[in-house]
């Protein structure tokens, strides 16, 4: 199997922090897998996700993309090749979705028509309808839906492979399921390689390939979830997983109290 | 105004139409050409400014000290420098607005939602496309009132020119003053503020068009 994204050795440290965000990670994530980073707010899984694309450069390391040094790439030319999702979305407010949609493949000067077409394959592709919200701005759309643009506008181009920050973060519990659901239903379709950050274990354990558990910048235990529950690397993720586990008896045993 | 100044006012303008229309034209010019340069020298300097916050508070800072000074003060300190006429007026009046325009050109772009630019970034848009396509059309509502003030704002201060030579609607309202000539008073007054307030107007039309095409509103 092919490897999508490659890092060695890979250290960052932010001016004026007294610690490492990253420190000394290097693994290999597998072309066509879902890789989920976990960890706590600050323990450096944006960073890892934002030196992917180069909006943070590294300060010792190297990181391949497909074999090549990202360093050795045009950051522009790099980008356009990777799918971006992020919390707060970000979808640029005085376009219409369908303008949203079509940012990349437009700078990357496709044809009117299949820019046209791909928009609405998109849109089907995301349930939202291209008749009903094509022509409608990102701020008439709810929380949700403008998440599932900012999903199709980051699969516009057909990237090799996609960053997710959180993306589900700021969406209510049942929204998020069926966003999650999707998100594997689009993965199942065209086996894209995904790197997908979040602070909640349940996510993180639902939709993985393999786990990616992060501390303090350090890589605690990188493996398949069920790997990660019957043998847990150290007592990080001992706790972690713990900490899941008796969450879920306390719904067993019914959290509300009568 | 009292009745009996309205035919008078007509027969001037009947009589003497190029004392009207001359100081009309010039402060039109003066205020045009005015903003022009204002509005150039603004763009760069922000342009410079924009990564610098402690800068820009500094520069800002700056301005806003000097804008507090009385124009007739700040006319009397550069005429030896630069002399009497329209050349001294338009530097004051750019000085004036610098304040204005870099205060708001820069809250301007800060105001864009750091999500969007950093998605923007992300998608692969290089900084002349996040700049034309995203960074200046969100920041466009905020420079487009600084614009507005500046206009009014000038209009009002460029009929003080007039004491230092500059032409314009003042010419009028100062001959009016020194010959207590009230027809020519009620015209320069009549027609500055009817010139502050059709600029007002059309600027604020297009300020409030910019607004709606950023919130996203047809």
């Amino acid at each position: 199997m092919a490897t999508a994204v490659e890092f060695r050795s890979v250290c960052k440290r932010f001016p004026k922090a007294s610690y490492d965000a990253v420190s000394n990670v290097s693994l290999k994530i597998n072309e066509g897998e879902i890789v989920t980073i976990l960890g706590t707010s600050g323990c450096g899984k944006t960073t890892l996700l934002k030196m992917v694309n180069r909006l943070y450069e590294p300060d010792s390391g190297e990181i391949l993309f497909f074999g090549q040094p990202i360093k050795q790439m045009n950051p522009i030319e790099l980008r356009r090749k990777i799918g971006y999702v992020i919390q707060q979305v970000g979808l640029f407010p005085h376009m219409r979705i369908g303008e949203n949609i079509a940012t990349v493949p437009k700078i990357l000067g496709w044809p009117k028509q299949k820019i046209e077409k791909r928009v609405d394959e998109l849109l089907e592709l995301v349930q939202l309808p291209a008749r009903e919200f094509k022509q409608r701005y990102p701020h008439q759309l709810s929380g949700g839906q403008q998440q599932r643009v900012g999903l199709a506008r980051a699969l516009a181009a057909d990237p090799a492979i996609m960053l997710l920050d959180e993306p589900f973060g700021a969406i209510d519990a049942i929204t998020r399921r069926s966003l999650q659901d999707e998100l594997l239903s689009i993965h199942r379709r065209f086996r894209k390689t995904f790197l997908f950050v979040t602070h909640d274990i349940h996510e993180a354990f639902r939709l993985a390939d393999r786990v990616l558990i992060l501390n303090a910048g350090k890589v605690q235990q990188f493996a398949v979830p069920a790997e990660i529950c019957s043998s847990p690397a150290n007592d990080f993720v001992k706790k972690l997983v713990d900490s899941a586990r008796e969450e879920q008896l306390e719904w067993k045993r019914g959290v509300c109290r009568k | 105004m009292e009745k009996g100044r309205v035919p008078e006012m007509i027969q001037f303008l009947l009589r003497y139409p190029e004392k009207i229309f001359v100081p009309l034209l010039q402060h039109i010019e003066l205020t045009g050409l005015t903003l022009l340069i204002s509005i150039v020298i603004a763009s760069a300097l922000s342009l410079l400014l924009m990564r610098s916050r402690w800068l820009s508070q500094l520069v800002v800072g700056f301005f806003s000290a000097v804008y507090a000074i009385p124009s007739m003060a700040l006319f009397a300190l550069l005429i030896p420098l630069f002399g009497l006429g329209e050349k001294t007026a338009v530097i004051v009046l750019v000085i004036y607005n610098q304040f204005i325009l870099v205060r708001n050109i820069l809250s301007g772009f800060h105001s864009v939602d750091p999500a969007v630019v950093e998605s923007a970034y992300g998608m692969g848009m290089s900084e002349p496309q996040i700049f034309f396509k995203i960074r200046l059309p969100l920041a466009s509502p905020v420079i487009l009132a600084g614009i507005k003030i500046a206009s009014v704002s000038t209009i009002g201060i460029a009929t003080i020119g007039a004491t230092i030579n500059s032409g314009g609607l003042g010419t009028l309202l100062f001959e009016g003053l020194q010959t207590m000539n009230m027809v020519k008073i009620l015209w320069g007054t009549l027609l500055s503020s009817l010139l502050a307030i059709a600029v007002n107007l059309l600027l604020a039309a297009l300020e409030k068009k910019a607004r709606k095409a950023v919130n996203g509103e047809d």
